[in-house]
């Protein structure tokens, strides 16, 4: 919301400097987005005269004038238009000026070898009108004294944006400014003056509001005024239109426009010679089309509240005219309107069509309904002052009488919310100035709420409204409570801190990507989880939620190989979606791995990641985070995304149904897709959900240590089994003989080739026996030796290798 | 008595000589070999006159003992040597790097959330999360944003059903609504999380990340409100003293509502927190709407309280120098690793927020 502090002052009697009204206004909740001195750019206008104009040299259009700015020296000007010519008054903008047409910055230029100290401008040129044939031509007899005065004299007009939350409508218009401002003390609400204008005879178009569903206007105000003669707005009204950076049009669009700027009170004009016998305010129906005054043609469905007459509609109530009843230049007779749209209804239907005017953006935060003999009243002054003609009485048709709603305010609320005591007077006249109606019984005040003030409906409201004007700055600064309700994080958000942290400690950065992905990576991820698509996407690479944390990350692992970096490790935690629905998320640890460990080092070999170095990081994040291995299940399956061969699932025990991770080198063929170089990638993903909590708390695993003394020996295997046969499975079955006995279980060495069969292979183990009762001795070895080796070669079919 | 006089004189004299491990060993065969001196003279005492014999047997042991220690002092003195010539051949370069470790980071958007839960947990919060996900109910209907509200505008959402049903949370209020939704007040809670819109630009990113804060309780004023955010704010940018303004603004799930802006200046090209007369927008917040706490099932004439949306990447870029907010989300190596933090620095109060 734009306004001019001159304009401003028309409404509020005040004597404060402008810093200190900018201040206030933000105080109050009317943040000041901008204040700028409007003269620095229209200041450079100046009223002046050609002295004297001749041919230039070298154009046979051109001519260059000697124009007098009321200086001692007259500059030169190389001018196209063929009006310049001596003796003209005009006006002249000097190097440096931004011309407001297209906001181009003059600067002293070679015009075909004449050198050009500014510039002559038309009308258009300087938005007073759509005039662009020639220079601005100003009457001698106001003017010839003025030459090198400002055109413009808003001298020291300075422009205030106001960036006006969505609940102060009343704020659209000055008047509502100044009133928040007089009631904050910074001034006095003027009176609104209006000198009594005549009004003639009734209005001659009948008017009426048809009944229907959801009607969306409830008041059609309106007066016809005949004999207008239309033309250009007086230079008041332009400057004023023009202040707030919008074009004039004519006098009577600009009288519109301008009372809807002064009074947050739209209007619209209509051609009333246009009007087909009379106006019906109705809904409309299917399929209807009409014109609007934006030049495009619209298709209406049922129910959408429009102005129309005999022929059909007229224009969008409360959104857009339409251009069969439009003013022009040659208007004789306009219709008037001065209505109350429901904000409902102009939202859903502005919505459907997808119309955005200055029109709907206050009538759908809600328009004073007490304002429409305001605005017919000013608007039709104006408009015989500037163009004559004949006003009609007003004809007001209503379905709703809008009373003023009302509150009952108990006034210890006050306190209670905001923590401070106003005492009762001071919240009487804050609320009087407001605007509200007010009587006061006991603790209670009985108000009546001012109609332009649509966001009030509760007592809440009244307590912002009364700190809101006596300040914020009088909350007082409690030192906050240190007591707590529960304990800052959950399990499982304990358990995502640990998690990311511990990733993070075996050498990934994490890095955090948007829950969104590309469709055609999504693919190579998703297995079997459903495509989420973003109905309205920022990006069409960006048009679905990813399935996997890994389509992102893939994404950007190749950014970073393009960027020349080699071996890199990437994990981020977060969500990745199941489904559109609330809920159907699932968090998740994705990493990935690639390049070479040791590269280019020299004392060690350098060697491609593998399949080996994520599992280490997966199983000892897992363990870190207090799970057992023991327990731990591997099994060879995994996504399609992973390498058939060099991938697994790790299940926490081997009775569990899901896999709390997955880890493995990536597949080649989603190297190859996404176009990914690189001599190794290797990955992992945890899935917290899967996690369950460890029962056995900290505090009873420590307090729980038992160790033996007796001495320790080893005794290392070597079984011949099946090629496929599994290291797991090798090592459950030694473990299982003895749990007591049994400490632990290496394995050193695997075997393929010479002096094994082709398809076998040889597992080399390392037994650790301990006993925690004795010390064992040669003959309880040698049994438990005996055992072990039956034990294997029975269940596996496994053979000692001798 | 004189022959082993002068097997000792011998001896020693020898024994003072430079010598090596197989020389030495020479001598001690040469003394105490199966015909060694010493040994053969044990042999004559059995020879002996017995009153002479108690006397050469005392002086032929300790000229045994002296030469035995002698010979055990110089092999010491040997080895000694000869450990430190080997050593001095085993010299390595030790300015040669170390072996290769690799040190991971910590994305500076998960630091910032665990400085600021670290910082609310001082004061009694909990922290609660919500999904992604959600639908228009508590996205917007229950935070008294009715579907004909112009506040929907602020907001541009993603919405993943052509009924406009289902949406990317547009803020992390939604969690408020669902904390109080399964839980009796009083409630005390931050949300940290990702939030979506359909912006971008150098200052606006499609998703970003916000904490909202939540205490409900009997008698929450909004003093307590300004007492909270006070707190956080000079906790979070580790100052003494932080100039806070409130102004009022619009909420439509809080009543009243303001915006806070912290004081700053401009030094050296880098902003600094806390003075300066300079403002700065940070977060919004108000005391929660009667018809929010109606919605969710709160009686609002027993209990109140505030709420407040905070902007998390921007805090991150505030404190640490982050000039790009689209940076955040695009995985620069070089960006995480300068921006990134060490995994075992853990925010929280014992050790400090930062180093």
């Amino acid at each position: 919301m734009k306004f001019t502090i001159g304009w401003l002052k028309e409404h509020l009697d005040t004597q404060k400097k402008d810093s200190e009204l900018i201040e206030k206004l933000t105080n109050i909740g009317l943040e000041v987005e901008s204040f700028e001195n409007l003269s620095s750019s229209l200041d450079s206008f100046k009223v002046a005269k050609i002295i004297n104009a001749e041919q230039h040299p070298n154009a046979d259009r051109l001519r260059i004038c000697d124009v007098d700015i009321g200086l001692n020296n007259t500059v030169k000007v190389v001018c196209g238009a063929p009006n310049a010519k001596k003796d003209l008054l005009t006006i002249y903008a000097g190097p440096g000026s931004i011309i407001p047409k297209n906001n181009m910055k003059l600067s002293v230029s070679k015009i075909r070898g004449v050198t050009s100290y500014g510039m002559l401008c038309s009308e258009s040129e300087l938005n007073l009108s759509n005039e662009s044939e020639g220079i601005t031509e100003l009457p001698t007899g106001k003017y010839s004294d003025k030459i090198g005065k400002n055109f413009f004299n808003s001298k020291t007009e300075k422009v205030v944006d106001l960036s006006i939350t969505p609940n102060r409508p009343d704020c659209l218009g000055v008047r509502g400014i100044a009133r928040d401002l007089a009631a904050a003390g910074a001034g006095k609400l003027k009176k609104i003056s209006l000198e009594n204008i005549k009004n003639n005879g009734s209005q001659k178009i009948k008017v009426s509001i048809t009944k229907g569903k959801n009607q969306g206007c409830t008041v059609f105000g309106s007066c016809l005024i005949e004999g207008v003669t239309n033309k250009e707005s007086p230079k008041w009204l332009k400057e004023k239109i023009i202040s707030l950076g919008q074009k004039p049009i004519s006098a009577i669009v600009d009288i519109t426009n301008y009372v809807m700027l002064d009074l947050n009170r739209p209007l619209h004009a209509y051609d009333a010679d246009k009007i087909d016998k009379e106006i019906i305010v109705r809904n409309s129906k299917k399929g209807e089309t009409f014109e609007a005054l934006d030049n495009k043609e619209y298709k209406l469905g049922d129910d959408m509240c429009v102005i129309s007459d005999k022929s059909g509609v007229l224009g969008l109530g409360g959104i857009i005219g339409g251009t069969r009843s439009g003013t022009e230049m040659n208007t004789k007779n306009i219709l008037l309107e001065s209505a109350y749209f429901i904000p409902r209804s102009i939202r859903k239907t502005s919505k459907l069509l997808n119309i955005d005017t200055d029109a709907k953006f206050r009538f759908e935060r809600g328009i004073d309904t007490q304002s429409i003999e305001l605005g017919l009243s000013k608007a039709a002054e104006l408009i015989s002052e500037i163009c004559g003609g004949k006003i009609s009485n007003f004809d007001i048709q209503k379905t709703d009488k809008h009373e003023k709603n009302k509150i009952k305010f108990n006034i210890s609320l006050f306190e209670k919310i905001t923590g401070f005591k106003v005492n009762d007077n001071e919240i009487i006249k804050i609320l009087t100035d407001l605007g509200f109606e007010v009587s006061k019984e006991k603790f209670e005040l009985d108000l009546k709420i001012p109609t332009w003030r649509p966001d009030i409906t509760q007592s809440i409201d009244i307590v912002e409204e009364i700190v809101r004007i006596k300040g914020y700055e009088n909350i007082e600064t409690l030192q906050p409570e240190k007591t707590k309700i529960k304990d800052t994080l959950n399990t499982q958000q304990k358990l995502f801190h640990f998690l990311q942290r511990s990733v993070a400690s075996k050498g990934y950065f994490e890095t955090v990507t948007w829950s969104f992905t590309d469709s055609k990576i999504n693919k190579l991820f998703r297995e079997n989880l459903k495509e989420i698509k973003i109905v309205n996407p920022i990006s069409s690479d960006l048009d679905v939620l990813r399935n996997s944390i890994f389509t992102n990350l893939t994404f950007y692992l190749k950014k970073n190989l393009d960027r020349g970096f080699k071996d890199i490790s990437l994990f981020e935690i977060g969500p990745i979606f199941k489904d559109n629905k609330p809920g159907e998320q699932l968090t998740v640890i994705g990493a990935i791995k690639s390049g070479k460990i040791s590269r280019l080092n020299w004392n060690e070999k350098d060697r491609v990641v593998d399949v080996f170095d994520v599992k280490k990081d997966v199983i000892q994040t897992l363990v870190e985070a207090g799970y057992d291995r023991q327990s731990f299940f591997v099994r060879d399956k995994s996504p399609s995304y992973y390498h058939p061969g060099k991938s697994g699932s790790i299940y926490l025990d081997k009775d569990e149904i899901e896999p709390v991770a997955f880890f493995g080198e990536i597949h080649p063929n989603i190297l190859k897709k996404l176009d990914i170089k690189t001599e190794g990638l290797v990955g992992f993903e945890i899935y917290m959900d899967y996690l369950k909590e460890n029962k056995i708390k900290i505090k009873d695993l420590k307090t729980n240590f038992e160790y033996s003394d007796y001495q320790k020996s080893e005794r290392d295997f070597a079984f011949v089994v099946d090629k496929n046969f599994k290291a797991q499975d090798l090592i459950e079955i030694i473990s299982s003989i003895d749990k007591n006995l049994i400490r632990s279980i290496k394995i050193f060495d695997i075997y393929e080739g010479e002096n094994i069969p082709q398809d076998k292979k040889s597992i080399a183990l390392n037994v650790t026996i301990q006993s925690s009762e004795k010390t064992l001795e040669e003959s309880d070895l040698e049994k438990i030796n005996k055992l072990i080796i039956s034990t294997v070669e029975t269940k596996s079919g496994a053979k000692i290798r001798s | 008595m004189s022959d082993i006089k002068k097997i000792k004189d011998d001896y020693l004299n020898k024994l003072n000589n430079d010598l090596n491990i197989e020389s030495l060993n020479q001598i001690k065969t040469e003394l105490f070999g199966k015909n060694g001196k010493i040994s053969n003279s044990f042999k004559k005492l059995g020879l002996l006159p017995t009153d002479e014999r108690k006397k050469f047997a005392s002086d032929l042991n300790s000229i045994k003992n002296e030469l035995q220690d002698k010979i055990d002092s110089k092999l010491q003195e040997i080895e000694t040597k000869e450990i430190n010539s080997k050593l001095e051949n085993e010299k390595v370069d030790v300015t040669l790097p170390e072996r290769e470790f690799s040190r991971g980071k910590i994305h500076p958007v998960s630091q910032v959330i665990d400085e600021i839960s670290s910082i609310f947990s001082e004061i009694g919060f909990s922290v609660e999360e919500g999904p992604d996900i959600e639908n228009e109910h508590y996205n917007f209907t229950a935070l008294n944003t009715p579907d004909n509200h112009p506040a929907r505008d602020m907001h541009d959402t993603f919405y993943l059903d052509n009924n406009k049903e289902l949406l990317l949370r547009t803020h992390t209020s939604p969690v408020q609504v669902r904390t109080m939704l399964n839980g009796k007040p009083p409630f005390k809670i931050i949300a940290p999380g990702r939030t979506y819109r359909s912006d971008s630009d150098q200052t606006h990113s499609p998703m970003f990340h916000q904490v909202e804060g939540l205490h409900i309780d009997k008698d929450i004023n909004m003093g307590h409100l300004k007492g909270c955010l006070n707190y956080f704010i000079k906790s979070f940018f580790e100052v003494d003293k932080i100039k806070m303004r409130f102004r009022p603004s619009h909420f439509p799930f809080t009543e009243p509502s303001a915006e806070v802006d912290i004081g700053y200046e401009i030094k050296d090209g880098k902003i600094v927190i806390g003075e300066g007369d300079k403002w700065l927008e940070i977060l919004g917040c108000g005391m929660v709407h009667p018809n929010v706490l109606k919605n969710v099932k709160v009686n609002p004439d027993k209990y109140q309280g505030y709420a407040f949306g905070i902007g998390i990447d921007r805090l991150g870029m505030l404190k640490y120098g982050i000039n790009d907010l689209r940076a955040f989300f695009e995985t620069d190596y070089r960006w995480l690793n300068h921006f990134g933090f060490d995994p075992l620095d853990v925010p929280s109060n014992y050790r400090g927020l930062s180093r």
